[in-house]
């Protein structure tokens, strides 16, 4: 007899959607508040209207900003895309470079003791402190602001990769030994999977390190971009300017993060399934 | 006579001035399955350690088919104390892994694959990461990686000990059943007698530290053994009588 497809779910399967409805609620409730909470504030003079917007205001200044150029020269897209444009090139050039440099450093010991003094003579160094000798050697152009961005998010790539090929268990590493594995396979079968997650980490702490030192960047002579529109509003008063550029940074790199979190779950599918 | 599949020759190992293991000499027959007791602490893991090249000996020499062992020329394989099953691999991928570096034909890997899967009744989880499963499959997972390669010396340095008494026994056949169906050596290190006598055709008795070969005894009971027979509690209680350093 042929058995009858059980369409219901199984109590494990409704408890995780339980449980996942109440997830989305708690954030959802924690944002309200959060807006609600700013919104009381403003409207009721607590925070001056001079120095900060009110949510509302922000709506309105944010569907304004979408057609017009006023008051910074640049709509919300223009701007958004010359970021985007800046962040993502210096971003991707750091992990590009940094994520190899960090991994090779990690396991090759003569590589790892020729950079490191210089890696930790530069690593400290604040992005912004690199402003004025960029100028200097690369100007005011494109390359020298991707190259500000470049710095900032290059540490994070090779810190983390480094540490991943370091933290690797030496158990794996003796299995693969007396398996008769080669040095190379044992760094691309055994080391390197085993760095993913915190490479991952360097990742995602560069992607924030990129957006972060956007404004910095757009310091040099911009005539578009989030960070320039920010500038644009500090000089005049326009606190809803302000409040608009940083809410589009964060919310970009928010979504950013989320399709890295993606990425990270094709590539490295045996950590959660 | 049968050749002697491994050779060890005097080996000895000093950790600068502590003298660990003086003097070992040995030989172990293809095929056969020997086990290593001792005291707790005389040397047991930096024995095997030395077996497969992880340790450089102080003096002495270890040969497998008559040349000096080295993991790279002869298919040697370590199971480890410690879980070992690669979590980035599915239960396949970890059982193909020794294959894979040693680049046996695909064919080979397959088939050998299959096998090990079968004998360990894992062919419907073979998709799975080892977080998936319990602590004694992934156990399991590395010995059947350890076995599909059909060593010439497979060491295991006790790989059951976090694991009670009953999960013990239903491993210990697997590993007898891996071991008939490959006619790999094995040496089994562990301190628990009663799974030496269960396991080994051969039990190999090293003193306190410094380790040296006290007694070979030879097990000449047929698997699966009966841990209740009148000869299997003669040789548990002889090998612990000697065993005693106190």
């Amino acid at each position: 007899m042929k058995k009858p497809v059980n369409k219901l779910k199984s109590p494990e399967q409704r408890k995780f959607e339980r449980e996942r409805r109440k997830n989305v609620l708690l954030s959802l409730s924690g944002l309200v508040l959060f807006f609600v909470l700013w919104e009381v504030l403003v409207d009721t003079g607590v925070i001056s209207s001079r120095a900060l917007c009110s949510p509302s205001e922000l709506v309105g200044t944010l569907l304004t900003k979408l057609v017009s150029k006023n008051p910074d020269g640049a709509t919300l897209i223009v701007n958004m895309l010359a970021s985007l444009k800046l962040a993502v090139l210096g971003f991707l050039i750091a992990v590009a470079v940094g994520i190899p440099l960090g991994l090779f450093m990690g396991y090759f010991k003569a590589f790892d003791k020729f950079m490191t003094p210089i890696f930790e003579i530069l690593r400290p160094i604040p992005p912004i402190a690199w402003i004025p000798i960029v100028i200097l050697t690369l100007g005011i152009g494109l390359g020298a602001k991707i190259f500000i961005i470049f710095i900032s998010a290059f540490c994070g790539c090779v810190i983390n990769s480094y540490l991943g090929i370091k933290l690797t268990n030496r158990t794996y590493i003796n299995v693969a030994k007396t398996f008769g594995a080669s040095d190379w396979q044992i760094f691309t079968k055994v080391c390197l999977p085993s760095a993913v997650n915190m490479i991952f980490a360097g990742v995602r702490t560069a992607l924030n390190s990129s957006w972060g030192t956007l404004v910095a960047a757009e310091m040099l002579a911009a005539t578009s971009g989030l960070g320039y529109m920010i500038q644009m509003g500090r000089r005049l008063i326009r606190p809803d300017i302000i409040v608009l550029g940083m809410f589009t940074i964060g919310s970009i790199g928010a979504l950013m993060g989320l399709v890295l979190g993606r990425i990270e779950k094709r590539i490295a599918p045996w950590r959660d399934r | 006579m049968q050749q002697a599949k491994v050779k060890v020759e005097n080996l000895t190992k000093k950790f600068g001035d502590l003298l660990v293991l003086d003097d070992i000499s040995f030989e172990i027959k293809k095929g056969e399955f020997v086990c290593i007791v001792g005291p707790t602490g005389c040397g047991k893991t930096t024995f095997l350690n030395l077996l497969v090249k992880l340790l450089e000996p102080t003096a002495g020499r270890i040969l497998i088919d008559g040349e000096p062992a080295d993991p790279q020329k002869h298919n040697i394989s370590f199971v480890f104390q410690e879980p070992s099953a690669y979590p980035w691999l599915t239960v396949e991928q970890n059982i193909r892994f020794g294959m894979e570096v040693k680049k046996l034909p695909e064919a080979t890997i397959r088939q050998r694959t299959d096998e090990v899967l079968g004998i360990l009744g894992l062919e419907k989880d073979r998709g799975k990461y080892p977080r998936e499963l319990s602590a004694s499959t992934e156990q399991r997972i590395v010995i059947g990686r350890s076995f599909a390669l059909h060593p010439d010396l497979l060491l295991m340095d006790e790989p059951y000990a976090p694991m009670d008494i009953k999960l013990r026994y239903y491993l210990e056949d697997q590993v007898i059943k891996l071991w008939q169906a490959t006619g790999s050596t094995v040496l089994f290190i562990t301190h628990n007698i009663e799974e030496a006598v269960y396991l080994a055709e051969k039990c190999m008795i090293l003193t306190n530290k410094p380790a040296k070969v006290k007694e070979t005894v030879e097990i000449g009971l047929p698997h699966p053994r009966d841990i209740a027979s009148k000869e299997f509690v003669r040789l548990r209680e002889y090998i612990t009588q000697q065993i005693k350093w106190w």
